[in-house]
């Protein structure tokens, strides 16, 4: 009896995760990473994300239980001025990568439920163009950190 | 007679000597910066704002430091917290010389960012760092006498705003000079080694 139990949770599993088939298998995402800000102010969330696919891709949202509103943001900063914008949507060349780092795109996150510390993992849904999805973690690190680690 | 001779040219020379010496006080010693020198091209640090305690503060508060000078706002999660945490490493690098420096945020949203939100902000990334806010009409004096920018874009419904602001970063002597500006572009080397030569000079 007791042999049986693993296949069957395999199989079970295997199940669950067929149940959702809008999950993105062809993108990963490493790396992930938020910049802590004190207080309420809206927090900057970084990542790579790898398309091995033929096809291109693109993220065209992302939302977190975390927080209350998710936003696709790029900033630049052009003849001396810095600037943020909002975005529609960041493309992931087939067989390749597009990187959310300072500086240039990032998840803008706003209106924490509760209050993240630096060391928790958040889970942050990320959405691309051909309608799939993937739940990715991110590590909620220091104001003053440069990356996912230092 | 031969001895007084020798000696008159000699006299003549002190007074002038006391003249360059004394004009000298005027007019910062060149250094070899590697930023963009902006040396005499730009007013002394000049300014009295709130500082993130909440007391008055003036630009002579800060003289016998050398002064890093940021304009920014505490709801950006990008730029601002890159620029800091830059700084943050660069400060961490100068070591023991840090001690002599001083970063002024100042803040561009003063209608948000009230001495205590920037206190938490500031804190957050340095210890050098102190955020400076003030009336809308003192940020803009300082902003325009360094030929700074910002823009507030139109606020969405639930009251949010973006602000596009100038990135340099500008650096002042003991003595409040204008020396160098740093921008994004700049490598951190860079501004490493021009903040040595600032922090080893005329160390009070």
């Amino acid at each position: 009896m007791k042999i049986c139990t693993l296949p069957l949770l395999l199989a079970g599993l295997m199940l669950a995760a067929g149940a959702h088939a809008s999950a993105a298998t062809h993108v990963t995402a490493t790396q992930g990473w938020i910049r802590i800000l004190p207080g309420k102010l809206p927090a900057g969330a970084y990542v790579t994300l790898t398309n091995s696919s033929d096809q291109a891709e693109a993220l065209s949202g992302a939302s977190s239980a975390a927080y209350a509103e998710v936003m696709l943001h790029q900033s630049s900063t052009q003849g001396g001025v810095s600037r943020m914008y909002k975005v529609k949507s960041l493309k992931i060349p087939a067989h390749g990568t597009a990187s959310l780092t300072p500086g240039g795109y990032h998840l803008m996150l706003m209106k924490a439920v509760r209050a993240v510390k630096p060391g928790d993992i958040v889970k942050i849904t990320l959405r691309f163009s051909d309608g799939s999805s993937l739940v990715s973690d991110f590590i909620a690190r220091p104001a003053n950190a440069m990356g996912a680690s230092d | 007679m031969k001895l007084r001779y020798l000696l008159r040219p000699t006299l003549w020379l002190i007074p002038l000597a006391l003249a360059l010496l004394l004009g000298g006080c005027h007019r910062p010693e060149p250094l070899p910066f590697r930023l963009t020198n902006v040396t005499g091209h730009m007013p002394p640090l000049e300014f009295t704002l709130t500082n993130d305690e909440g007391k008055t503060v003036s630009a002579s508060h800060y003289r016998g430091k050398v002064v890093l000078l940021y304009f920014g706002y505490t709801h950006c999660p990008d730029v601002c917290p890159l620029t800091l945490a830059h700084l943050h490493v660069v400060m961490q690098r100068l070591g023991k010389l840090a001690d002599g420096a001083r970063i002024l945020f100042v803040t561009v949203d003063p209608g948000r960012d009230t001495p205590a939100i920037l206190h938490g902000y500031v804190k957050a990334f340095d210890s050098h760092a102190i955020g400076l806010t003030g009336s809308p009409g003192d940020i803009e004096a300082l902003v325009k006498r360094y030929r700074a920018s910002f823009t507030r874009e139109p606020a969405t419904t639930d009251g949010n705003y973006e602000v596009s602001h100038s990135s340099a970063i500008y650096v002042f002597d003991r003595q409040g000079n204008p020396r160098v500006l740093s921008t994004p572009a700049d490598s951190q080397d860079d501004l490493v080694h021009d903040l040595h030569l600032l922090l080893s000079n005329g160390a009070s």
